[in-house]
């Protein structure tokens, strides 16, 4: 039976039961998926968290922790807490760049109203004298995200 | 009477675990005692041992960051058992394709108007930025976001794919892009 056990009971040297927490969410072909969320959070911590979640969510818990401790492991100052410091500059840095393009759009129109006798028309759209027009940006500035970032930004 | 002039309060981590705080305790200088809140979260989450191998594997000007990033994962985790802090940057990798998706929008459009307009460009009254739109190519978020092959639909950090981009849940050798399973 030491061929069935789970890539956890592998690793952490034990029978593996028919029950085990881990057996779903960390198969034996995947042993690094294990070792990584192990070396972050402790067998008996990760078996926890399973065990006070209900079945169903279980298995994106595991993801998500994998995830997490993967990151960690590649960046064991920052973890993933550096991917949303990116992620955060990357919105702004986009939401600049549109800003500067919605700015070049609305001078091209004010310029072409100036100069030409009729508003060129964009093939989508149907009225001659209609401008250029962007869809709306849906939330603004940065949106709000889940929790609290400002103190880690500042 | 002896003098209480040199008395240090346990840390916020001894206090947690009931030691005697002794001088040079790793969790000293990052868990104060008036924030119990910070180390309850990160020891229920990581463990305390965890976190000391961590933190002693680092060195002294990077625990400090590290460690209120180990606080903010912490958190994160306890409001959200299932996902985290996943769930934030699931959230912003959204708003990054949507940003994605105008920028496009708009960049098509300049095109458009470049070329069929280009006597806008060219008129002398023109506002100097039209000609440089004529000119110049439309810009790009960083070249594109995405990994360089232009399917991905998801900003990818070297070497950190993002595993919720496609395949959700795949244990068997799935899980992250990277092949690194």
């Amino acid at each position: 039976m030491n061929s069935s056990r789970c890539a956890a009971c592998k690793h952490l040297r034990r029978r593996c039961p028919s029950d085990c927490i881990f057996s779903p969410y960390f198969p034996s072909n995947n042993p690094r998926r294990f070792a990584y969320v192990h070396k972050i959070y402790g067998a008996s911590n990760v078996g926890k968290i399973l065990q006070d979640l209900p079945v169903n969510c279980r298995a994106e818990a595991a993801n998500s922790l994998y995830y997490e401790a993967y990151c960690r492991i590649k960046d064991p100052v920052y973890g993933c807490v550096g991917m949303i410091s990116i992620l955060h500059q990357q919105i702004y840095n986009a939401q600049c760049q549109l800003a500067r393009i919605q700015a070049e759009i609305a001078a091209l129109n004010t310029q072409s109203q100036q100069n030409e006798p009729q508003q060129y028309q964009h093939e989508h759209l149907g009225n001659t004298s209609a401008p250029i027009i962007l869809p709306d940006q849906n939330g603004g500035s940065n949106s709000t995200s889940f929790y609290d970032l400002s103190t880690w930004f500042d | 009477m002896a003098s209480s002039s040199s008395y240090n309060p346990p840390c916020a981590a001894c206090k947690f675990l009931r030691r005697k705080c002794m001088r040079g305790c790793i969790f000293a200088p990052y868990f104060p005692p008036e924030e119990p809140q910070k180390f309850a979260n990160v020891h229920k989450i990581f463990g305390a041992s965890n976190v000391a191998k961590l933190l002693n594997e680092l060195l002294p000007h990077q625990r400090d960051d590290a460690v209120n990033s180990l606080a903010y994962e912490a958190e994160a985790r306890v409001r959200d058992p299932v996902y985290g802090c996943v769930s934030a940057i699931s959230f912003l990798q959204r708003q990054v394709e949507r940003l994605q998706k105008e920028l496009d929008a708009a960049n098509d459009l300049i095109r458009f108007a470049c070329n069929e307009f280009p006597a806008v460009g060219m008129q002398p009254t023109a506002a100097p930025q039209a000609v440089m739109v004529a000119e110049q190519r439309p810009v790009e978020l960083n070249g594109r976001i995405g990994n360089e092959r232009g399917g991905g639909r998801f900003y990818q950090t070297p070497g950190v794919p993002f595993p919720y981009s496609n395949d959700i849940y795949n244990p068997n050798g799935g899980g992250l892009m990277d092949g690194s399973n």
